[in-house]
Formats: C-alpha cells, structure tokens, sequence
C-alpha cells in the first residue's frame, strides 16, 4: 500500500469523495496516510485505524520530512521522494522581510487569511443557488 | 529541461498525466556549473576533498528542493498579497467579502487545484481601476472597478475563476528569474551542511526579495502573456461547467469590461489582451446547452453588491 503525505497546511478526511461530505478528521503537513482507492480526483485512505476521502491536491507522493537534519538531507541525495519541510522561502524569511519592509502591509493579508467558510455554510449557499454539489 | 515544467511540477498528486516523473536526472550540466559557481562564492575557499563533501550534500539538498513546494508557495503569496495590499486599501464591506469567499471557494473546489498550503482567501479592492490579482497560493484581490463590470453573480464567479486558473497554472510563480532559484537551491544546500542561520538568512531574504519583485514586475506592472490569460481563461470556463455556473458569463463580464475599460489605460487595459480578442478564444468553448443564472442567484447577488 502506497503511503502518501499531506501536502497542505491542514487537510480534512471526509465520510464521501466530495467537499460537502462529512468532516471526520483534520490532518496536518506533513501526516502519512495510506492509499486505498482512487475515485477521479478523490482518494481513499487510511490515517491511524480511520479511513476516508481526500482530494489528491492536498497529498503528495513524496514524504515530507519536517524539522529536517542533516542525515535527512544526506538521505535526500539519493531518495528523490523526499521533501524537506521549511527549508527556503520560510516564517524566518518572512519576518526578516517584514523587518527589512516595514510598511508593507501584512496586517491587511492576516485578516484576509482569517476568513473562513464554514462546510454548513457553503452547503446552503451551493442549495440556495441552484449550483452542482462537488 | 522547460522552465515551466520546473515551476509547474507541482508537489501535489497528480491522478492524471505524467505524474511520479522526478526532476533529479535532468539536471543539466549547464545547471550544475551554476550551482558549483554560486556554492564556491557562498562557501569560500574550501580545500579539496571538503569542498567536494559541501557540494555533494548541497547537491542533494538542492534535488529535494527542485520545485518551489506548496510552503514556499504560500510564503511568497502571502508577500505578493501584502505588497498588493499596500498599494491599494482593502473595501471593508464584510457583506460583500463574505459573499465574495463563498463565491471564490466554491469556484476554487471545482478547479484543479482545490487545496493550497493556506487555501484560498478573496478581498476587494477599494479602488475604481478595473482590476484583479491572484498571489501564488490563492490569495485573490479584487477591485470594486471589476466588480462593477459583473451584472450576476454568475460573471462574479467567472472573475474568480480567471484568477483561480492563474493559481492552478502557478502563472506567478513562472515570473521568478530561474538564477533565483537555482540561488535558492544552492543557499539551502550550504544551510543543511553549516547548521547555522545567520549568513543563509541574511541571502535568502536578498532572493526573495528579488522573487517578490519578479512577481509584482509582472503580475502588477506587465501583465502575464497572452498565452497565460488564455490558460486562465481556459480553466474559468472549465470551473464554470463544472460548477453549474452560466459559462457564458464570461464573455457578458468581458463585453462590459471592454465598453468601460479606457483605451490606454493603467490597469486591467495595459495588462491584459483586449477583451474583444479574449471573447473570440473563449467563444470556442463554451458548453453546447446554456444554463442561465437563476432567480435566487440574481436576488441574492443585487441584494449584496448593489452598494458596491
């Protein structure tokens, strides 16, 4: 069986291959699961003793290592499917950027990144407007 | 290898297509000198066999960081974002921003590339100028100027997909000049080896710097080619059709833009092709049954933007 890596800062595992389906649990950069089916763009798989769907953007085939060390750098040079979580363009970077910048206006895209749509939310907006439930 | 495919292998499972390829055998020896070179300035005279060492790890840290990942992503869009947000105010109407992010993250589940590192997230712009932006990674602004060019919300939900194909197709990222990232390559390489920031830092934030500078060049100043609003225009229709969303909004939202766009322009007019020439292309794909917006949908679309 295929193991494959969260790709995105956080992911749900749904009930059903669709956005709509019910969210059973929240699964972190850098969280193994195992494949057990695919279904177009969806995936089935297992994370602890839990299975559930996933969209394939949010995994990769590489393993995402994170905090990564030297010996994981070593073992990189002669395993292609493994990324390194953090190294490049990083929080550090950013802060020394902001530091080096400081009116530019981060504040403006915390609040932007701070809007969430809940699933009950866009569920009844998808209904109401007469849209297709993906 | 093709600077896109460089920028365009993304991290992400690719259930179709040429997926699982790696791009660690196809490093050129052209690249390569490159990145010798940059790692002999970076790490100084180092003699013989050590120096060999040094670039035998930096060389595997760079095969592990042969793509911008979704994190790296994340954290130039959230830059680009930042510097578009100082060069324009933020619309505080949260009416009119919260229906926006509905419309944007519906659009955005039915594109290719529904996840990203920080998901998607939409503002308006408080400016008049006919414009829009997508920061790599999903960070989308939009200017009330183009917002007034949408007559449902169907044309809203085509504005939004445009710049959601622009996120999927990774347009911003391609704007980075490839030394900057074989720049990067090199300096996360000599970081894994030395264990100590302060240097390394201090030459990341010059490369990113450049990188943001790159982006903003093109995304705000030039404009993405031809080629690349095609693609963007490609994947709005594509997003539309799936979504159940009228395709054929795109072309009203683009037939209005040109009658208010100003010939000569600052703003979408100098950076976009014409919308007469973006019609035509598009023209050829929409879907064959039309599916026009419904009633609930006009309702609520002149209820939230009337003001706007």
């Amino acid at each position: 069986m295929k193991t494959l890596s969260v790709n995105v800062r956080t992911s749900q595992l749904r009930s059903d291959p669709s956005f709509l389906g019910r969210i059973l649990a929240n699964l972190n950069y850098g969280s193994k699961v195992l494949l057990q089916e695919v279904q177009g763009d969806w995936l089935r798989v297992r994370s602890g003793q839990q299975d559930g769907w996933m969209h394939g953007a949010a995994l990769s085939e590489k393993e995402i290592v994170i905090n990564p060390g030297a010996a994981d750098v070593e073992r990189a040079a002669t395993d292609s499917e493994i990324a390194l979580a953090g190294k490049g363009f990083n929080a550090s970077v950013e802060r020394a950027y902001r530091q080096r910048n400081s009116n530019i206006n981060f504040d403006a895209v915390d609040r932007m990144e701070s809007t969430s749509i809940s699933r009950d939310s866009l569920g009844r907006f998808v209904r109401e407007g007469d849209l297709n439930s993906l | 290898m093709d600077r896109r495919d460089f920028i365009k292998r993304s991290s992400h499972l690719l259930l179709f297509g040429a997926g699982g390829a790696t791009l660690a055998g196809c490093k050129t020896l052209d690249e390569l000198a490159v990145v010798t070179d940059s790692l002999g300035g970076v790490i100084g005279s180092q003699a013989g066999s050590q120096a060999q060492s040094l670039l035998r790890v930096a060389g595997a840290a760079s095969r592990a960081m042969e793509e911008l990942d979704a994190e790296q992503e994340y954290y130039l869009g959230r830059t680009v974002a930042a510097n578009v947000m100082t060069q324009y105010k933020a619309y505080n109407n949260n009416e009119a921003n919260q229906y926006l992010n509905h419309i944007g993250r519906y659009v955005c589940l039915a594109s290719a590339l529904p996840e990203t590192f920080g998901g998607y997230h939409f503002q308006i712009i408080d400016s008049d100028e006919i414009n829009a932006f997508a920061a790599p990674g999903g960070l989308v602004m939009v200017t009330r100027g183009m917002l007034r060019c949408c007559q449902s919300e169907d044309a809203l939900a085509a504005v939004l997909a445009h710049e959601v194909g622009h996120v999927e197709y990774r347009h911003g990222l391609q704007a980075i000049k490839r030394s900057r990232i074989t720049s990067l390559m090199t300096t996360v390489g000599v970081e894994a080896i030395r264990h100590e920031g302060g240097a390394e830092l201090s030459q990341l934030v010059s490369i990113f710097d450049g990188a943001i500078d790159d982006i903003m060049t093109t995304m705000v100043n030039n404009g993405y080619s031809r080629s690349f609003e095609r693609e963007a225009d490609r994947a709005a229709l594509k997003i539309l059709q799936r979504t159940g969303y009228d395709d054929r909004a795109l072309l009203a939202m683009l037939e209005e833009m040109g009658r208010r766009l100003t010939p000569g322009g600052t703003d979408f007019a100098k950076t976009h092709p014409t919308p007469d020439s973006r019609i035509a292309e598009a023209e050829r794909l929409l879907s064959t049954t039309r599916r026009p917006t419904t009633s609930a949908r006009q309702a609520r679309f002149e209820r939230t933007m009337r003001n706007v």
